[in-house]
């Protein structure tokens, strides 16, 4: 009897521990940006000037803000550029504001984001950072008819959703999936793989063109593995791997897990190497997997840092001004603001139903190099480069792609044959 | 079976940390029969103090040996942590001590909100890789097989081992643990028998924050990294071991850290052969809170919980 009853009252206290914590994750977060927008109302006409508000969302909280932030940099550093420089637009003078958002990572809190966005009748969009944010909040900028610019979206489907006002910088996972299980089974040799993923549209869908890429190659996935986004150890997962002798691992995520799970399979004594995209492909990932990301290899869509042509004049820019290194997608935010705001001059205009077609057919030269979409919003000629750990430091191993790689799915049959040529040359 | 073994063996390190935890759950749950859900946080302050200083300590004295520098890094952590804990208690909890249930559960969930946020501030939002004090920290193989332990993952199980031994003797041996269980089971009679609660109560929450702050460094040391959000997985997963074990039970908070090491690790290990693919490893965390179900389904007073029996 007082066993029951003290179980009935036990209950009740975690049922209403659990509501609470539920609140934790989410209050805090979103206070600070509740009293945003009501703050960025007001300036709308400063000193006789238009001012024209430009959104930029991304994970400024979270295991990834550093990250997000470093995107957010980007596209401060392309704006306060532009309003040195003085823009004219339509024969007035105008002044870009940047309004940042904290999305978490988080596609529920994307969508809420996003209906910020259009509330505050931003111009246009600069992100999500991640692919289970951009696609969600992609269909609010479609149906408000603001474009859409993504700096490191990579999932295929974002731009397959069909909305005119989607775009992206960056080349799609298909192309990137395809160029790592090329790379491999080719370079690597690899004939038994594992693939671990994320669970997130990212990693799932890069690690989903990576198998079909390694296993068209004749590779076995001998292993496929999953862990989350907030998660530290991979112990259990690994060792289950371990006793399955892959010759590579693939991990399909970002460099908030790759780093612990580097130093994890150094502990378990999995020699096999590990090879990811995009995700991991930072500053970051090296400083958490400390010796333990010696060798390991991950991949960037675009081209070499230094064989981007603005990329030495940008980087001195953006150390200058935020004194701190550049993580991943800096460049991408940056040409994405720069390009969107050539759109308006073209179309004379920042209204963006007026700017909407010149930014579809523009042709910018920025400082990661080319930039032109195709009738998706995919960009055009997206290179994917390898890069390894060598020495503490990312270096170039290969460059798959080029001019001629697919943005699209159809001609991804044409490529091995030339990805191949690309990487004898280095 | 080496597979099987090495499961094991991570499941041993990992409850070993839930288990250093769930005593701060615990130890309090059974005074003041309150779930401090701000306990996660202090492990997380913990964590991220210890860092600091051990960055600290390698600067002011370079070429120390490893594991002198992390216990150095350590032992500075402890007292910021008690202090901490003293005054979670002191400010937050006190003032509530005659307010009904549920005013200091909510109360530790706006602690903890609390906490975390001024971590974000101190330390920055972006993950804090542990310093790599100790070298190469290669693995070992056991018994000649080919199962892998580290000295980090070693020093965990003993560590852990070793300051449960030393609490549970605490508790049982010395005047202030005969004090304190004479607190948890009536604080009313043990007032006028001249123990004075107020100091037991501060106590109690400065021992389990200080086991926190251990239990925060090691997390730290062997995932090598820390950031101001890993309190609230870790604290959840080690509040569910307390319940596990009976909540307000030492030796079951024990019990239950290593029990749930054990499940989650072997469980995440083997979903996807047992259940033919159906589930996959994912599916890791959703042991814990399903043995939390079970438990208050089946045995609410957890394994070893009669002492809540005794006390309703």
């Amino acid at each position: 009897m007082t066993l029951a009853r003290y179980s009935l009252i036990a209950s009740a206290v975690l049922a209403l521990a659990a509501c609470g914590q539920q609140q934790n994750t989410e209050q805090p977060k979103q206070d600070p940006n509740a009293a945003k927008p009501a703050a960025d109302a007001k300036p709308a006409d400063a000193g006789g000037e238009a001012v024209v508000k430009i959104g930029h969302a991304a994970p400024l909280t979270g295991n990834i803000a550093h990250l997000g932030k470093d995107n957010e940099n980007g596209a401060r550093l392309a704006i306060d550029e532009l309003n040195a420089k003085g823009v004219e637009i339509g024969g007035k003078k105008v002044k870009f504001e940047l309004l940042s958002e904290d999305d978490q990572g988080d596609p529920k809190t994307a969508t809420t984001v996003a209906q910020r966005f259009v509330d505050a009748k931003v111009a246009g969009v600069v992100g999500h950072l991640n692919s289970g944010t951009t696609i969600p909040a992609a269909k609010i900028y479609s149906d408000a008819g603001i474009p859409q610019i993504s700096p490191s979206a990579t999932n295929p489907d974002y731009t397959k959703q069909g909305f005119k006002t989607a775009f992206r910088v960056i080349a799609n996972d298909i192309a990137q999936g395809k160029a790592l299980g090329d790379f491999a089974v080719d370079n690597l040799k690899a004939k038994k793989i594992a693939i671990i993923d994320d669970r997130t549209a990212y990693g799932q869908g890069l690690a989903d063109e990576f198998e079909k890429a390694a296993k068209g190659k004749g590779a076995e996935i001998v292993k496929r593995e999953f862990t989350n986004n907030q998660a530290t150890d991979f112990m259990a997962i690994l060792t289950s791997i371990k006793g399955a002798k892959p010759d590579v691992v693939f991990y399909g995520g970002m460099d908030a897990q790759a780093g612990p799970m580097a130093k994890q399979m150094k502990k378990l004594g999995i020699a096999a190497k590990l090879l990811g995209g995009d995700g991991f492909q930072s500053g970051e990932f090296i400083k958490l997997a400390g010796d333990a990301a010696e060798g390991q290899f991950a991949s960037q869509p675009g081209l070499a840092k230094d064989k981007m042509p603005g990329y030495a004049d940008f980087n001195t820019k953006y150390k200058a001004k935020f004194n701190t290194d550049i993580q991943i997608y800096a460049p991408y935010t940056y040409d994405a603001t720069m390009l969107m705001v050539e759109a308006m001059k073209k179309a004379n205009s920042t209204d963006s139903k007026v700017y909407l077609p010149e930014l579809a057919k523009i042709e910018y030269s920025g400082v990661t190099g080319p930039v032109k979409f195709d009738e998706k919003g995919d960009v055009v000629g997206g290179t994917v480069t390898v890069y390894q750990v060598k020495g503490g430091k990312w270096e170039v191993m290969a460059s798959v792609g080029g001019a001629a790689a697919p943005a699209a799915a159809a001609p991804a049959e044409a490529k091995p044959a030339e990805a191949k040529k690309e990487e004898k040359k280095q | 079976m080496e597979t099987f073994i090495q499961q094991i063996v991570n499941g041993l390190v990992m409850g070993s940390m839930y288990a250093l935890i769930a005593l701060g759950y615990t130890m309090v749950y059974g005074i003041l029969s309150l779930i401090n859900f701000a306990h996660g946080e202090v492990v997380m302050i913990g964590a991220m103090v210890t860092i600091t200083c051990i960055n600290l300590v390698s600067s002011i004295a370079p070429g120390l040996p490893g594991s002198l520098v992390f216990t150095a890094g350590l032992l500075m952590a402890i007292p910021i942590t008690m202090v901490l804990g003293f005054s979670i208690e002191r400010i937050a909890y006190r003032p509530l001590r005659k307010a009904p249930r549920l005013t200091p559960l909510i109360t530790a969930i706006g602690v903890s909100i609390t906490l975390q946020q001024v971590a974000m501030l101190i330390w920055g939002r972006s993950p804090r890789s542990f310093p790599a004090i100790f070298g190469e920290d290669a693995p070992h193989k056991l018994f000649n097989l080919d199962v892998s332990i580290t000295n980090i993952q070693i020093t965990i199980i003993v560590l852990a081992i070793l300051l449960m031994a030393g609490l549970l003797i605490m508790v049982e041996k010395t005047k202030l643990g005969r004090a304190m269980r004479a607190t948890s089971q009536n604080p009313e009679v043990a007032g006028l028998m001249g123990v004075n609660i107020n100091t037991i109560i501060s106590m109690t929450f400065v021992l389990g924050s200080a086991l926190g702050a251990v239990a925060g460094a090691l997390y730290a040391a062997n995932y090598s990294r820390a950031d101001a959000y890993i309190g609230f997985m870790i604290g959840l997963k080690a509040f569910t071991a307390a319940v596990l074990g009976g909540i307000g039970n030492l030796a079951g908070a024990v019990l239950g850290g290593i029990a749930l090491g054990l499940i989650e690790s072997v469980g995440a290990g083997y979903i996807g052969p047992l259940t033919n693919g159906f589930l996959g490893s994912h599916y890791q965390d959703i042991f814990a809170f399903a043995v939390l179900i079970l438990v208050l389904v089946f045995r609410p007073s957890g394994l070893l919980g009669e002492r809540v029996a005794e006390r309703a």
